[in-house]
Formats: structure tokens, sequence, C-alpha cells
């Protein structure tokens, strides 16, 4: 037995007047500093007005949200005493919104312990909706919260199928003006989510095709996000893609490619986005090696040619060539880390990716000599092959 | 061929988890006992409970108990013969066996989850056991 879980998704142009028909009495709106200065707080404040809701806005998430930010914001949520909470935001807002979420329904947990095994009962005091304004993460439509223990520097992979949102809004007006860095980022984590969600050893029926249906979409449509940012047909099916994808992997797991990336941003702090689109095609090629099946279904899905058996190498190659499109390193050489910072982090690389909670979900778990090996490929570029 | 949740089948686990290469290394830096325990049902009349004392990557102790007051394990998994039979067939994933409720966790839930490339070794040496399983 296994779950699919799913908020409902309002999506398209105009999306957010479905905040203008939210019953309710307050909402307490969960965001940060950038996006109240590009107005998007205000595109949602003064729609949930019209609802006739009060409205109390937080702006203090931090990239990589804290604990303790999660806390202080619970504290302000339980003071104002909402009965809706808004996510807007990355994924760090909306993570953030989980976590202070499931904190103001139960002030006795502890953000570290929430956890997809202990039950726990939300909604009795709110209920949440998530707005996207990145075409990545997907934290719309997962019940994952990522937050950071900043005393013990480590990232803590948290979240019970309890705190999904009920409604998720994913409207393109949040895109709009994402510059091409940001949008090549953020759809190399969308290709990645989507790629691992189809090929993790939990993979299901009900997540397949949102998973296929992702990958197609990003390969479609990032390239044309990236050059003209304001073409508003890219935009959107990229906006769907993160969702679509986020679906897909959140109700599958992701896998190796996170984990190794989890730790590559950890250590030289590069983009999410970036990192597991990095390593991706390395992931690809190692788990290609010994269970290629999956990899060719989306080979053939793509209508790439070439036998099937080499179906791994063919899209770690279509990956690379996508990357290269869309201006992302093909190595960590490549994004500008000398190969001694990398052979000096290589120890706490390996250490990391070992205890990342999504190594588990990886159709083949590689022991310590093999992420040294991968490792080694990464920085130089180098093609898997073992 | 040993019996499941025997005496006998404890030790061979034992001896199973001492001689894999791949636990050692997933394992070298948990520490932590645990209880596993077969519910009451079908061919099981009463409740089996296994004690396995797991400590950098080798198996200290393990042993059949008479009841669950022999030991004081950090760690207590319980689940029914059918889903124990999943698991060692590798037939179910025992973290989605924990999320989806067919196996019970009492103890550090947040120090399990961070383990779960020992998790999966140790499985691999409940497969290298030739087990019989109750009709």
């Amino acid at each position: 037995m296994w779950y699919f879980n799913s908020p409902l998704i309002v999506f398209g142009e105009d999306a957010l007047n479905e905040l203008s028909a939210i019953q309710g009495r307050r909402a307490f709106v969960v965001t940060d500093e950038v996006l109240l200065g590009l107005g998007h707080v205000d595109r949602v404040t003064s729609k949930l007005k019209e609802a006739g809701l009060e409205v109390q806005v937080f702006a203090q998430v931090e990239p990589d949200p804290s604990l303790q930010t999660v806390k202080l914001g619970a504290e302000q949520m339980s003071a104002f005493g909402p009965d809706w909470v808004v996510g807007l935001g990355g994924g760090s807002c909306m993570d953030a919104a989980k976590a202070m979420w499931v904190l103001y329904e139960h002030p006795e947990i502890l953000p570290e312990e929430i956890n997809p095994i202990t039950p726990i009962t939300l909604r009795q005091k709110a209920r949440l909706i998530t707005i996207p304004t990145t075409s990545g993460t997907g934290a719309e439509a997962t019940w994952a919260i990522v937050l950071t223990d900043t005393a013990e520097q480590r990232k803590l992979a948290l979240g019970s199928r309890e705190n999904m949102a009920d409604i998720a809004i994913v409207d393109p007006i949040f895109v709009a003006g994402l510059p091409p860095q940001i949008t090549a980022d953020t759809g190399m984590d969308v290709l990645t989510h989507a790629v691992e969600g189809y090929t993790t050893s939990w993979h299901n029926d009900f997540c397949d095709g949102l998973c296929l249906k992702a990958i197609q979409l990003v390969m479609d449509y990032l390239p044309r996000a990236v050059a003209d940012g304001t073409d508003q047909e890219a935009r959107e099916r990229m906006h769907n893609a993160a969702t679509i994808a986020g679906l897909g992997f959140g109700n599958s797991l992701a896998a190796m490619a996170h984990a190794m990336g989890h730790s590559l941003g950890a250590v030289f702090h590069t983009p999410h986005g970036r990192a597991v689109g990095l390593v991706l095609p390395y992931t690809v090629e190692f788990t290609g090696l010994t269970a290629p099946e999956r990899y060719a279904d989306i080979v053939r899905f793509l209508g790439l040619p070439g036998p099937s058996d080499q179906a791994a190498q063919i899209l770690a190659e279509r990956i690379r060539s996508l990357a290269r499109t869309v201006q992302q390193p093909l190595s960590l050489h490549g994004a500008g880390i000398p190969p001694a910072e990398c052979e000096v982090a290589l120890p706490r690389l390996v250490q990391n990716a070992e205890s990342d909670a999504t190594l588990v979900a990886s159709a083949r778990i590689p022991n310590s000599a093999e992420l040294v090996r991968l490792y080694h490929c990464v920085f130089e570029g180098r093609p898997v092959d073992f | 061929m040993f019996n499941f949740a025997s005496e006998e089948w404890v030790q061979a686990l034992k001896e199973a988890i001492n001689s894999s290469a791949g636990y050692a290394e997933a394992a070298k830096t948990w520490e932590g006992d645990f209880y596993f325990i077969v519910e009451a049902g079908g061919p099981i009349a009463q409740e089996t409970v296994m004690y396995v004392d797991l400590w950098h990557g080798v198996c200290r102790e393990a042993c059949l108990c008479p009841d669950r007051s022999l030991k004081n394990p950090a760690f207590v998994i319980t689940a029914s013969l059918p889903v124990w039979r999943k698991v060692i067939d590798k037939k179910l994933d025992p973290i989605q066996g924990m999320m989806t409720r067919q196996m019970k966790l009492q103890g550090d839930m947040v120090k399990i989850m961070k383990a779960v490339k020992a998790a999966k070794e140790l499985v691999e040496c409940t497969t290298r056991v030739p087990t019989k399983f109750p009709a």
C-alpha cells in the first residue's frame, strides 16, 4: 500500500483570483522581504481582503529557513489566530509556512520532530494555501519540509503527509519577471524531481505519468523561458511543470541526485537547483548501469533515438545538452570551484550524501568508495562508467 | 533452512550481519539496539521478541527473548508475520512500511531516518539467512 497526496490545484492565468472566494476570518501570510518589495505580497493580500479576511504578513523568512525563524513565525501566528495560513514564495517560504502551521496547531511539537511516521492531526485551527513564486521546488504540492539547524550547520529533511497544502495556486504572474539564471537553476530542479520521481525505487503508477509529462515540459519550454523571459507560454508551462513534478516526486521520493546535490549545496553553497541539476546526469549514468529499464521509458517517451540498453547514457547526454543550452555548468570546475577545494571537501561531501534521507530510494545505492568516484566525475565533468 | 524468529534464525542473522562488508560500512556510526517483534496472529500463537544490539557496524548480541521485559532497547519495531515476510522478501521497504503504519516504530524517528542506508543493508543481511516461514 501507498498514498497519493495532492492539494486542490488552481493553475493558469488569473488563478490568484481564487483567493477572492476564500471563506474565513483571518489569513497569515508567510513570505520574505524580496517578495514584499516586488509587490507580490500586495497582490495576495489585496485578494484576501477582497474576500473579507483580516491579514497579517510575516516577511522574515530567509533562504534555507532556520528552526528559529519557524518558531518566531509560529509565535506570531498563534498571537494572530488565523484560520488560513498562506505560504507565498519559493521553497523556503512555503516550507517555513508548513512548519509554522504544524507548530501553531501543536505548540508541544518541536519543528525538528515533524516526521512522516508519527501521526499528527492538523486543520483544527487553520488550513494551508501555497503560492509558488518560482518554477522549481514543487513545494506547493509536496508535504516535505526542509529546514536548517544553524547551530549544527545541517539541513533537516522533515514533513508529515498531513502538512500537505489544502490549496495550491499556480499563477504564472509570479514568475513573469524571474531573471534567466534563476529560471535556469529552478528549471533544472524541476527536471531532477521528474527524472528521479520516475526512476526511484519508490516509483508507482500514480506518479509515472506526472513525471514523464514534467520531463517533456522542461525539455520543451525551459530553453524558451531562459532565452526570453517574456515568453508567456513558456513561463506558464514551466510553472505547471514544477507543480506536476512536485506531485510526481513528492509521492514517490527523490533519490541520489538530491543526496549528492544537497551535499554540494551545504558545502559550496551552490543554489539547490543548479546543484542537483549538475549531478543528475552522473547519477543517471550510475543507476542506469544496473537499472536501465526506467530510463529506457523516458528516452522512448522523449522520442530520443538509440538502443534501449544505452538509455541511461542517452538521457544523460540529453540532460547535458539542455544544461549547455540554458548555460548551466556541467562540472564543478565549470561552476568555478577550484580542484583543490573539491579535494579538501570530498570527505564531507561523501558523509553528507550518505546521511541524506533521499539516498534510500535510489535504484542503486553507492557505497563510500563509489561516492568518492562519483564526486570525482562531477568535479572533472567525466561521464560515469562504473 | 532456519525457522523464522527462532533462536537459530536470530543467531544466523547475527552471523550474516557480522560477515557483511556493506552493513559494516553503512552502519559504521550507528549506535542502538532493537527489539524486532512479530505480533501474535495466524501461526504465531504469542508475540515473538527478537533482540539485536547493533553497534558501529557489528552485531554485538542477538537473542530470542521470552518477553519484552528482558531488555530495554532504544528501538522497538513491531509488525505482523506477513509484513515481516514482505520486508525480508524485499517486497516492502521498511521505511515505507513504517510510513504506512504496517510496521510500528518506537524510538528516535529522526535517528532512524538518518540511517536509511544502514537499514537497507540490514534488510540485505536478512535475505542472506535461509528462512522458512511458518505456514
